[in-house]
């Protein structure tokens, strides 16, 4: 296994203390987590093995900063509260590596300064909207369809890192928390102007998408492909949309061959 | 005290499989497979007739709400029908309480100021200002505002209006969510500085902060009865003590389901199936609608994961067992013979510490001719008995101004209290 620290870093004029996760060594990687937050251990141990990871929390999740999210009103502070992340990390074209909803803000930041991202890669990212295949609000979907929306396997172990069970009050918590906070910035529909901006993204893309994913039917890679042009899409045969959970070693090994 | 009669103005006519076959009576269920847009011009005639006739009864104030896209209760916009009532309830003593128009999903939030502006002029300043937060179903999913900026947007509309109604100056609004060149209304209320101001709650911490920092009258609304809302009423109380505010009971507000009948076997005869109706169909929420990830700040959602939701969850999980019985001992529903009501409503209304009640006298299906005998029953053999109490110490400085003495035609307590005829 990879070596890991943890750092709490001052961002944002010292309104928003995130904690970042650090694994491995080598070239410099961020991952941006997905709607449920930073629960990608296996994929994020996985990378550090060929990389340096970088893995901030996103404002509002870190245990002691729950207000941190009331800082930043919009995308467009989002996208530039990553610059000054990158600056504090001492980062200046990191790879960037997004998942879901972290994938959708992986894209902005590429897009809005393009110098700032090395390489990028998308998996199943939120971000645009086709009404022809409009996207489930998983925020609200009953925890029951949550499986079968999310997953290839129904009984993953790590359905409990998503599925609220009142038993598990933290959980509970946690889960609730790192939606209402990631929800800020894609609610009412995950769509906020990417489509107008992706034309930007010079960095090298991948965008990688399950066949089988049921949130983000796969037309949407082609969507993305569309809009960034030079990208290379990487469909997974019998893939779902949490391939970083359910998936972490074909999917690092993907990655990793695409960064290499 | 004051007694309002609260209406919700629910669909009265879902089909019996209704829970089963459908996920929630709000947010998504299909209007036209379930309703009638004939009956539901119906409710609505009903709705207004049912409050002006309370009104006529002796009844204090008369209460309506806003809520979207849902069988529960739909009145999209509460004003609407609060400009019917105050026109049709002027000359009289009856307070036209708006619990009320909500602000998160008024926009720009002036517009409620102005509607309430007109209410209060067309009611001869007889308004209660209610500013609801708004249902996490109402404003994030029918009406698109993020979950977690729900409330500081609720702040900013608070603050907006009331300075709207305040100020001597045209002024510029440059706040958050709301940016405003000239804000100069007409009308201002009759009512100086501005209206009494009620805040509806569900037991948050952060809305009895709010409610104490202004000085509004906060209102537990709650269906899941007095015993329940003991529990949520006394940290209240223990959390105005400790803000030094005073133990005004006025300070209080809350909602009571009650049914009155001849005696207590009529009443189970008269209104179980609408009790059942009301929490088996009315009250057939999604749980992921109610709250939305987010909607509550992050103090409030652990109070409410690690303290209200297992004594909630345990509560809810027993209705569908449950005989008219269970619903009466555990005071869901007030409901018997005028002197049962009697007996078990002061109960409540004195362990509650609440000055401001309002009742619920249309309950889920409940037909028009039987709403209109429960409030006949109501208002006479019942409200008589609640005129006085609290008066002799304490002053309802939440109740419009003009009507805070004794009812014309309604004074006294007793039996046999007679309407005045108008």
């Amino acid at each position: 296994m990879a070596t890991a620290k943890e750092q709490k870093l001052s961002v944002w004029g010292d309104r928003v203390h995130p904690k970042v996760k650090i694994i491995g060594s080598g070239a410099p990687l961020v991952y941006l987590h997905g709607g449920y937050g930073p629960i990608e251990s296996e994929l994020l141990d996985e990378l550090g093995k060929s990389f340096t990871v970088y893995a901030p929390e996103h404002p509002g999740l870190t245990t002691g900063d729950e207000d941190a999210y009331k800082a930043l009103d919009d995308m467009w502070d989002l996208v530039l509260y990553y610059y000054d992340l990158f600056d504090k990390l001492g980062l200046k074209s990191p790879a960037v590596v997004g998942h879901s909803f972290g994938g959708m803000i992986a894209g902005e930041v590429a897009a809005t300064d393009p110098t700032r991202v090395s390489k990028l890669v998308l998996i199943s990212p939120l971000g645009l909207w086709r009404d022809d295949s409009p996207i489930r609000n998983y925020i609200v979907t009953p925890q029951t369809e949550l499986p079968a929306l999310l997953f290839k396997d129904q009984h993953h172990p790590s359905l409990k890192r998503i599925v609220l069970n009142p038993e598990d009050q933290q959980g509970y918590i946690r889960i609730t928390w790192a939606l209402g906070c990631t929800g800020k910035f894609m609610w009412p529909i995950p769509d906020k102007g990417l489509r107008k901006r992706m034309h930007r993204i010079a960095a090298p893309t991948l965008i990688v998408w399950g066949k089988d994913d049921k949130l983000l039917p796969a037309v949407y890679a082609d969507e993305f492909k569309k809009g960034i042009g030079k990208a290379k899409v990487e469909l997974v045969a019998g893939g779902a949309h949490m391939m970083p959970l359910e998936e972490p070693v074909k999917l690092a090994a993907t990655i990793e061959k695409f960064l290499k | 005290m004051k007694i309002s009669m609260f209406h919700l103005m629910p669909y009265r006519d879902l089909p019996a499989d209704f829970e089963q076959k459908y996920h929630s009576v709000w947010v998504d269920p299909p209007y036209y497979e379930l309703a009638d847009s004939r009956k539901v011009g119906q409710y609505y005639n009903w709705t207004l007739d049912e409050l002006i006739h309370a009104a006529k009864q002796g009844i204090d104030g008369i209460c309506v709400n806003e809520h979207h896209q849902n069988a529960y209760g739909f009145m999209p916009n509460p004003d609407l029908m609060g400009s019917i009532l105050a026109r049709a309830t002027n000359g009289t003593d009856v307070a036209v309480v708006q619990m009320g128009a909500t602000l998160p999903t008024s926009n720009p939030p002036i517009r409620v100021a102005e509607e309430y502006g007109m209410i209060d002029c067309i009611s001869g300043g007889r308004m209660v200002a209610g500013m609801p937060l708004g249902t996490s179903q109402d404003v994030n999913l029918c009406y698109g505002i993020s979950p977690i900026e729900q409330r500081e947007r609720y702040y900013e509309a608070h603050d907006l209006i009331i300075k709207a109604w305040t100020s001597r100056e045209t002024f510029a609004w440059n706040g958050k969510y709301f940016k405003l060149p000239m804000v100069n209304l007409w009308p201002r209320p009759i009512q100086q500085p501005h209206p009494p101001v009620w805040i509806p709650g569900s037991g948050s911490l952060s809305t009895w902060d709010f409610s104490a920092k202004h000085d509004h009258c906060y209102c537990f609304l709650s269906y899941w009865g007095n015993n329940f809302g003991k529990r949520v009423m006394d940290g209240f109380w223990d959390f105005v003590a400790k803000g030094n505010h005073d133990p005004n009971p006025y300070r209080a507000g809350f909602l009571q389901l009650v049914a009155v009948s001849e005696t207590d076997e009529q009443a189970e005869k008269d209104y179980y199936k609408h009790i059942r109706y009301f929490y088996d169909k009315c009250l057939h929420i999604l749980p992921e609608y109610f709250p939305v990830a987010g909607n509550q700040d992050y103090k409030s959602l652990v109070n409410s994961v690690t303290k209200l939701n297992p004594q909630l969850f345990d509560l809810m999980g027993k209705i569908p067992s449950w005989k008219y019985k269970d619903f009466i001992e555990n005071q869901f529903v007030i409901a018997g013979s005028p002197a049962t009501v009697r007996q078990q409503l002061m109960e409540a209304v004195k362990k509650l510490r609440v000055g401001n009640l309002m009742v619920l006298l249309h309950i889920g299906s409940m037909p028009h001719d039987l709403t209109i005998k429960n409030v006949d029953l109501f208002c006479k053999e019942v409200l008589p008995h609640f005129r006085n109490v609290w008066d002799d110490k304490w002053e309802n400085k939440w109740w419009p101004e003009s009507l805070r003495g004794p009812r014309k035609g309604f004074e006294g307590s007793g039996n046999g209290v007679q309407a005045a005829a108008r």
